[in-house]
């Protein structure tokens, strides 16, 4: 940490040269010295998602996480709005009182980085824009941001957006701040679309055959009218001992066989309506006669709180891969995965999250070329200790590239929030 | 209506007409390019057809290939470029200008692929709204936004302007059921974001393009996501004593947790107009009618609407009914959706506007424009998407008297005004356009606006792609003390001015 920049204000500063701006003034106070100084700075919340990205090429550490609380939430309107570095746990207790959530899903990468549960700030989960299992359904965090305020690279606070869902007043830079990495704006406000919690909650659990039956399952369940709202598939990993234990381990529930390949869905409503569409997707599905399980609330809820925690990849030390495609072409992706590498499959057969070996730097590259064949990306969520970086962690192909500087220079001329964090030069 | 201000014209373009006319029609079948007077009458306007501009020239590419050769061109010599679907937008956002190009999407018509594995379709951008939907019905889907011009307006149009519809609470607007464009940039660049996976990584530009209103690209592709149709879909039309108890109704429905497909609201003037236009059997009685529409499977259904029968009664509804059957569900609709010719059989002309509020703020904004077309001497009729706060006022007027022009205008301005100052902002779902760009610093102060603009800079340095809408013109904001100018000097003399 460089300890060089002088900052002229009264911004809290700790012993390791973070700052520690306590509201959106004296972000931009902050912010407006560096750009005059040209000197970079990180931008963090509460660290929980620090690791997902490049390291940035900065001097400064800048620290959101006193610009915290809970500033406007209106059931009735369904909607929350709240200072940045609010902790997702807050925001989700208040709304469960009402009994509201976040419908995207939050994941929680507190488990695999450090085997503990760290949900970490809202602003920090829209700078990534990772929805869990409900994604498919609902959308994903970029869907439920109403508007927010921040801080560009110059130091100027701005905002977009506001607290109604329809509304098309100007560019809709909030779909852009989403999955941005810090790198356009600091964050100081932002606001959620908030929905009714479901009533209830089962979890059908299928042991398919091959993977040809999975992704039939897969098209079969997203074809349907009987609305779920999860269905992943956990493989067998029999050639993995300690990985197979774990996994295991994991999803040990009393109704469910977990040493086999399995695929499960989510059907959430109230108790009636639960009955009725597991009975239709039975029919659909043509599972009358086949072996299945049943899940009921007890063990569904912490069954996709698990998935949604990564808890099979719990602190893991590899390269943990996170590849979204088209869902029609999963079962390739499948064999190609089978004996290869430990995986699973959210979001009804779109999104793979893969573990590669430390070792095996190249696996990731060929992994890239076949997210990018399949018409889908990648990214290195996790890197292990010896992962060089010469393979970007991100995808992005030359023109997006080069719209993305176009885009990082509108915001930041001088390239002072998080610079390289996601590629190099933006 | 008054004079608008719009971008200085460049002489040096219209005098060099015919030479650009004969050199886009190198670019594209000269067919396609039209320069004649009475062959450029029909693209004047689009539906705010109180302004009318002849373009320099209409183009009417046939690929993306064209469009990105016809855009380099413009680029290198300087031409301006206003890009057009179907011309039913509300806002004037495709109105021509003297100097421009029209980019006309029209004969990009064609489905190109429809991937039930992949739940989506990819599709060109002049095919109509109702064109997906009808493409992939007979297997039970459709496509989910519905926009009431969703039988004529393209999908490429619905993209520029993030459309929406009466269903948007529940399933969203375009820019959550896309998955992918094709788009091309002022200087011929041709870019793709996303495809059929969910999300991208990195910026979402696709989400910044839905809604930019033809100011940062042209869209030559659209991959949407379609969605199984569900299996039930009833409908409960209520009338209500009073707009509060009705507005309280309404409020109460979202509270409790329920997710109508859609809900409605009509005021008195309009369940008359609409009465009187459709014979759709609505509560005259009635000073607010709400249609709540419920969809999934049958027991999901029946038991949201008894929950809305209850929330309905406890607020003193004074007539209740259900739909029994589709035909039933459809004649419930259909004095709403008769609703704007219903007002144009009542006045010479009207006006829509379309601010969004918070939902409980809707009995204040009703009674504010109740105030309003006293002080202003002019008939208006409501109707309101109640699930996600969207109001649309029909201010009736008759367009031959210059007076009533001038005091339909203000009329229309004070709504808008008063739904950002009860938290809302001034456009749902129409788009900024020429109609609302003055007011755009009612919403948002110098800062905000200038971000916009550099983001437009960046990837339109020279300002040729659609100049003039969405963003005020400086003169104009300076002169209403909203955008700072210090002593005539612009905070950002390098930005540009539109």
């Amino acid at each position: 940490m460089s300890t060089k920049i002088k900052i002229n204000s009264q911004i809290f500063q700790d012993s390791n040269n973070v700052y520690y701006p306590k509201d959106e003034v004296e972000v931009s106070d902050l912010i407006r010295e560096l750009y005059k100084q040209d000197s970079p700075t990180e931008i963090i919340g509460n660290n929980s998602k620090s690791f997902i990205g490049n390291k940035t090429q900065s001097a400064n550490t800048t620290s959101l996480s006193k610009i915290s609380g809970i500033i406007d939430y209106r059931p009735e309107e369904l909607y929350i709005k709240v200072k940045a570095c609010t902790p997702i746990n807050e925001i989700e207790k208040v709304l469960s009182e009402n009994s509201q959530e976040l419908a995207f899903e939050p994941i929680d990468f507190g488990y695999i980085k450090d085997g503990k549960s760290n949900k970490g700030t809202i602003a920090g989960y829209l700078s990534c824009n990772y929805a869990g299992s409900r994604r498919f359904k609902v959308g994903s965090v970029r869907d439920h941001v109403l508007g927010f305020k921040g801080v560009n690279g110059k130091g100027d606070i701005i905002k977009s957006g506001g607290t109604v869902v329809k509304n098309v007043t100007g560019y809709d830079l909030s779909k852009l701040i989403a999955g941005s990495f810090g790198t356009l704006v600091a964050l100081t406000e932002i606001t959620l679309k908030v929905l009714p919690k479901k009533d209830s909650s089962k979890t059908v659990i299928i042991y398919p055959n091959n993977f040809e039956q999975i992704y039939d399952l897969f098209n079969k369940l997203s074809s349907s009218s009987s609305e779920i709202s999860g269905a992943v598939f956990i493989p067998e990993q029999s050639n993995d001992k300690e990985f197979s234990a774990k996994r295991n381990n994991v999803f040990k529930f009393n109704d469910l066989k977990s040493k086999v390949s399995f695929v499960a869905f989510r059907v959430e409503g109230d108790k009636i309506s639960i009955e009725e569409k597991i009975n239709n997707l039975k029919k659909e599905l043509e599972l009358n006669n086949s072996d299945i399980s049943i899940l009921d609330v007890y063990q569904s809820e912490p069954f996709w709180e698990k998935i949604n925690n990564l808890e099979v990849f719990e602190k893991t030390e590899h390269n943990l891969i996170r590849m979204v495609i088209p869902p029609g072409n999963g079962s390739k992706l499948c064999k190609y995965l089978e004996n290869n590498h430990n995986y699973f499959i959210d979001w009804c057969g779109s999104l793979f999250w893969i573990e590669v070996n430390s070792k095996k730097e190249e696996k990731i590259k060929d992994l890239k070329k076949m997210a990018n064949d399949f018409g889908g990306y990648l990214t290195v969520i996790k890197t292990s200790s010896e992962y060089d970086y010469g393979e970007p962690i991100f995808t992005v192909d030359k023109v997006r590239l080069m719209i993305s500087e176009k885009v990082k220079q509108s915001f930041d001329p001088k390239r002072i929030l998080n610079p390289g964090k996601m590629y190099r030069g933006v | 209506m008054s004079e608008l201000a719009l971008p200085k014209i460049d002489n040096s373009i219209l005098n060099r007409k015919s030479e650009i006319v004969k050199n886009l029609s190198k670019l594209t079948d000269k067919e396609n390019v039209l320069s004649e007077v009475d062959e450029l009458r029909p693209y004047e306007t689009d539906a705010l057809s109180v302004y009318t501009q002849t373009p320099l020239a209409v183009v009417l590419p046939e690929n993306t290939d064209e469009v990105s050769e016809i855009l380099k061109y413009c680029y290198s010599e300087n031409i301006k470029v206003v890009p057009r679907g179907a011309g039913t937008g509300l806002s004037g956002g495709a109105l021509p200008l003297q100097d421009a190009i029209l980019l006309g999407l029209g004969k990009f018509n064609k489905i190109l692929e429809i991937d039930y594995k992949n739940k989506c379709v990819v599709t060109q951008p002049g095919v109509t709204n109702l064109g997906i939907t009808h493409a992939v019905q007979h297997k039970g889907f459709y496509y989910a936004p519905d926009p009431s011009s969703q039988l004529a307006c393209s999908i490429g149009g619905n993209v520029a302007e993030n459309s929406g519809g009466v269903h948007s609470l529940k399933y969203g607007t375009t820019t959550n059921n896309i998955l992918g464009v094709q788009m091309v940039m002022m200087d011929g660049t041709v870019c793709r974001f996303g495809g059929k996976s969910f999300d991208q990584e990195g910026y979402d530009l696709m989400g910044l393009i839905c809604g930019s209103e033809g100011l940062l690209g042209v869209v030559t592709e659209v991959t949407v996501k379609i969605l199984k149709t569900p299996d039930v879909v009833r409908a409960a039309l209520i009338g209500f004593p009073s707009i509060k108890e009705g507005g309280d109704a309404a409020s109460e429905i979202i509270s409790s947790g329920i997710v109508p497909a859609g809900m409605e609201i009509m005021d008195k003037a309009l369940i008359e107009a609409t009465d009187n236009f459709s014979k759709a059997g609505y509560p005259r009685d009635a000073e607010l009618l709400l249609i709540v529409e419920l969809d999934g499977t049958e027991s999901e259904v029946n038991e949201l609407i008894r929950k809305v029968e209850a929330i309905c009664k406890k607020n003193n509804c004074s007539s209740l009914k259900l739909s029994n059957s589709e035909k039933e569900r459809l004649s419930f609709w259909a004095g709403r959706k008769a609703a704007f010719p219903a007002c144009g059989a009542m006045a010479p002309d009207y006006y829509c506007m379309d601010g969004s509020i918070p939902r409980g703020k809707l009995a204040e904004a009703l009674l504010e424009i109740k105030k309003l077309s006293e002080k202003y001497e002019l008939p208006v009729a409501n109707c309101f998407h109640a699930g996600d706060g969207n109001l649309h006022p029909l201010i009736m007027f008759d367009g031959n008297d210059k007076e009533q022009l001038r005091k339909t205008e203000e009329f229309g301005s004070e709504i808008l005004k008063t739904c950002v100052r009860l938290g809302g902002v001034i456009t749902g779902e129409h788009g900024v356009g020429i109609e609302k760009r003055e007011l755009m610093c009612e919403m948002f102060n110098d800062n905000d606006i200038q971000q916009q603009l550099s983001i437009k800079k960046s990837l339109d340095e020279k300002n040729l792609l659609n100049p003039g809408k969405v963003y005020p013109i400086l003169r104009k904001c300076a002169e209403e003390g909203r955008v700072h100018v210090h002593k005539n000097k612009d905070k950002f003399p390098d930005l540009p001015r539109f």
